[in-house]
């Protein structure tokens, strides 16, 4: 297993958001989290990348144990080495041009070689079709290119694992399309990833197993097929009819 | 305008001018830049939250903004060397000059500071940058750009305000129109041409302004 998280629990003024989360994540695996707003997934991505401390809870990591609420910036530094992190809102360095959003981190945060961060960047600018526009500043760029440039940047550090935070919400309906195409490659590549979402299609065809949350509660969890076709708790199933229905 | 007013005005203009050049154009770029060193460290104690800095930090603001400026160079000029604390007129005009504005340019910073989306400074993080490094490379230059505006005017109102160092012995631009007065008794010509010559300087800084803003609006501009 590549990671498992145990008993997460965080909460934000003293209202419970997680309420005991537990996850495991394989290499290879696509695992979409799904549920309605305000039920956790967000702020479950969050936790596991520090960008929250959760209240309670531990992360195995490749067999290294970090505790989620006390961690040092050492072992935080630690395991953002084996992460990488996508926002819903791209979160694009706006003072920079698409090839130094994506070799800023390597140079300054990995001590890396200006020219050997550039091949680096370029490689990862041409999986996500973005290499026509290294010299573009991030507002010059629709919404979808700064989303697949995000992903290069991410790309760029040879994660481990890829979180996905609403990728395609912040998106034009059509220009959700390049992105998820994106992320399908990448996973049939067999990049591991970590998905909220909405999208159902991608839950349904590319993920390999889906998270169910709602409340802070994980609902279900399981095999992407199973959760579509046979849902095992009528909320999980309740859910599906709803999003299907609308789509 | 009679002949020996227009005489007196051409005989002084390059000597104000010279004035200009010589005194109160480096006493402000010096004043300027240490305001602005002042104001950027002000600033991000205050945006880092650093505990007990911090409240020194406000209380510096607080003292500074809610005194004049002239009573402040009174007080450093003439006050301190009462307890033993001497310095030149000079001296005295750029610190007491680069304190007062710092306090102001700090609070321009700190509000361009927070301007900066807190999404680019997680995205920093998520690329294993440091503190440091994020503030540097990506959370500053932002800031310099959300600020600009409030930092220039900071720029034209220390040029203006440089002619108060008159008052404790620096022969500045204005000093020296005082001086020619002394001998010629032509204040409304000569304060009136005094006046114009800040107005040439601030003109000049304005027209920088617009160019600095064009020339940082052409890096992609700072909207979200």
């Amino acid at each position: 297993m590549m990671l498992e998280a145990k008993n997460v629990h965080k909460g934000f003024d003293g209202i419970g958001v997680l309420k005991g989360i537990d996850l495991q994540v394989n290499k290879g695996d696509v695992v979409a989290i799904l549920g309605p707003s305000g039920s956790g997934k967000t702020t479950l991505l969050r936790c596991l990348n520090f960008l929250e401390r959760a209240d309670q809870g531990e992360l195995i990591f490749d067999g290294e144990h970090f505790d989620l609420h006390s961690a040092t910036n050492r072992e935080i530094a630690r395991i953002r080495t084996k992460t990488a992190f996508v926002f819903q809102n791209y979160n694009l360095f706006l003072n920079q041009t698409v090839l130094q959003n994506v070799t800023l981190g390597l140079v300054t945060g990995g001590h890396m070689h200006r020219s050997e961060a550039n091949d680096i960047a370029m490689a990862a600018l041409e999986r996500v079709g973005m290499a026509d526009k290294i010299h573009s500043y991030p507002n010059m760029l629709s919404g979808g290119q700064q989303q697949r440039v995000a992903i290069a940047r991410g790309l760029a550090s040879s994660p481990e694992i890829i979180y996905f935070d609403e990728p395609t919400s912040a998106l034009d309906p059509e220009l959700i399309g390049e992105v998820l195409s994106v992320m399908r490659q990448l996973a049939e590549e067999g990049m591991t990833m970590l998905v909220v979402t909405h999208e159902m299609e991608f839950a349904r065809n590319v993920s390999n197993k889906v998270v169910f949350m709602e409340g802070g509660y994980i609902i279900e969890s399981g095999p992407s097929k199973e959760f579509f076709e046979h849902p095992k708790e009528e909320r999980s199933a309740q859910f599906i009819n709803t999003i299907l229905n609308k789509e | 305008m009679n002949e020996r007013l227009w005489e007196i005005l051409v005989d002084s203009f390059p000597k104000l001018l010279l004035y200009g050049a010589k005194v109160t154009i480096p006493l402000t770029a010096m004043s300027f830049a240490l305001a602005l060193v002042i104001a950027v460290i002000v600033a991000m104690i205050q945006y880092a939250d650093v505990k007990v800095l911090r409240q020194l930090c406000r209380f510096y603001i607080w003292i500074v903004r809610g005194t004049p400026l002239l009573v402040q160079l009174y007080l450093v000029f003439y006050g301190l060397p009462q307890i033993g604390i001497k310095l030149n007129a000079y001296p005295t005009a750029v610190l007491v000059f680069g304190l007062n504005e710092g306090a102001y340019m700090a609070e321009s910073m700190r509000g361009a500071l927070e301007a900066v989306p807190k999404g680019q400074l997680e995205a920093g993080y998520c690329v294993r940058m440091n503190y440091l490094q994020i503030m540097q490379h990506i959370v500053l230059p932002q800031a310099f750009r959300i600020a600009f505006p409030a930092l220039s005017n900071s720029l034209i109102s220390m040029t203006k305000g440089t002619s108060l160092a008159a008052t404790i012995t620096v022969t500045e631009m204005f000093r020296e129109a005082q001086v020619i007065n002394g001998r010629v008794y032509e204040s409304l010509g000569l304060y009136t041409e005094v006046a114009l010559i800040y107005l040439l300087f601030c003109t000049f800084l304005t027209f920088l302004q617009r160019w600095g803003e064009k020339k940082l609006n052409s890096y992609g501009g700072i909207k979200a």
